[in-house]
């Protein structure tokens, strides 16, 4: 079967625009993370950098899997590679 | 067609571009717009270090001016490396203190209109693979062959290796997660950036300004914070508890068992 350029084009966008709902969990996780963060530092303050430094690394640890959805899309714009 | 999907402003640039090509081996190789941005970097690394070093030829006693500051960046660099490697971060404070301040630089070059040399995955994955061998041989450096091959079978008892290729799987992920989370973090921070300056170039004035503290200077730092932690974390958890290499500790308790018999003689 035959596809036009555009409708390929056109596909690859949509499927750009689908890939990136994989930013919900992320926000989500990192979301917890900084609540719990919040409420450590509230039951004790003194081990605010402790705190800040873990409640980083597990949010950048998150966020991996929304970067990866980042980049399937951006291969879908950019590389494009459905075209023929 | 083809490239009219998002050249809606007509200049939304973010990609790279090769300056010029060259033949090797029968393959035409480019120098790219990667390269000569991470040659600037590299330099004015080359130059602040040189002039560091230069200073503290002649340190003082009571630092003041530039001597204080570069003492104030090695005591932050080698308090991460002691933060998270506790015992072992004595022959890995050098590596990490570079590796922070070369992303650093890397990341925050976009400040200065270049583009970043790390939204190049080809500058991203030779770190990771650089952490992945780094956890490995130290890994062989500190434990016995026996002792890795239970850690890899870990779930299960060592004559059972079901779960080795999942291990196996799982320490090949490192490098590919680590160097794609720092590249796709810079590279969206710079398509972000090309996105408001070519599309709306009619009313981009300032308060883009406010865009590139967070992609380039906030988002920037906290992700070479985060790789350095986790290339750190990674080796020392790869260290494990031992004090010595495996070889020193061979050696130590021959001559212990050396000593022992000598005792027994006399």
């Amino acid at each position: 079967m035959e596809f036009n350029e555009n409708f390929i084009l056109g596909c690859s966008a949509i499927g750009a625009g689908l890939a990136l709902i994989a930013g919900i969990g992320p926000g989500v996780g990192q979301g917890i993370a900084a609540g719990y963060g919040a409420s450590a530092v509230g039951r004790n303050p003194g081990a605010k950098g402790d705190i800040m430094s873990t409640m980083l690394l597990g949010q950048a640890v998150a966020e991996t899997t929304g970067l990866y959805g980042l980049l399937v899309a951006m291969l879908l714009l950019f590389v494009k590679p459905l075209l023929p | 067609m083809g490239q009219g999907i998002l050249l809606a402003g007509g200049n939304v640039d973010f990609m790279i571009h090769g300056v010029f090509s060259y033949e090797l081996f029968g393959q035409t190789l480019w120098i790219t717009t990667s390269h000569v941005c991470i040659f600037i970097v590299v330099l004015v690394l080359l130059a602040f270090f040189i002039a560091a070093g230069a200073i503290f030829r002649k340190a003082d006693e009571i630092p003041g001016g530039m001597q204080n500051a570069i003492e104030i960046i090695v005591e932050f660099l080698d308090g991460i490396a002691n933060g998270a490697m506790g015992k072992s971060a004595k022959g890995f404070r050098n590596y990490v203190g570079v590796l922070f301040i070369f992303i650093l630089f890397s990341n925050i070059s976009g400040l200065l209109g270049l583009r970043p040399p790390t939204a190049d995955y080809g500058v991203t994955l030779p770190l990771g693979v650089l952490t992945f061998s780094l956890v490995h041989i130290n890994e062989f450096r500190y434990n016995t062959v026996w002792s890795i091959w239970k850690d890899k079978c870990s779930p299960l008892p060592p004559w059972l290796p079901i779960w080795l290729p999942i291990n196996l799987i799982g320490d090949f992920a490192v490098p590919i997660s680590l160097s794609l989370r720092l590249f796709a973090n810079v590279l969206s921070g710079t398509v972000m950036m090309a996105l408001v300056y070519g599309l709306l170039s009619k009313i981009a004035y300032a308060w883009p300004a406010a865009l590139h503290v967070y992609f380039d200077l906030f988002s920037g730092a906290i992700q070479t914070y985060v790789f350095c932690m986790l290339t750190m974390t990674y080796i020392a958890s790869a260290i494990g508890d031992e004090e010595d290499p495996v070889l020193i500790r061979w050696i130590k308790k021959r001559k212990a068992a050396k000593t022992e018999k000598a005792g027994e003689n006399a």
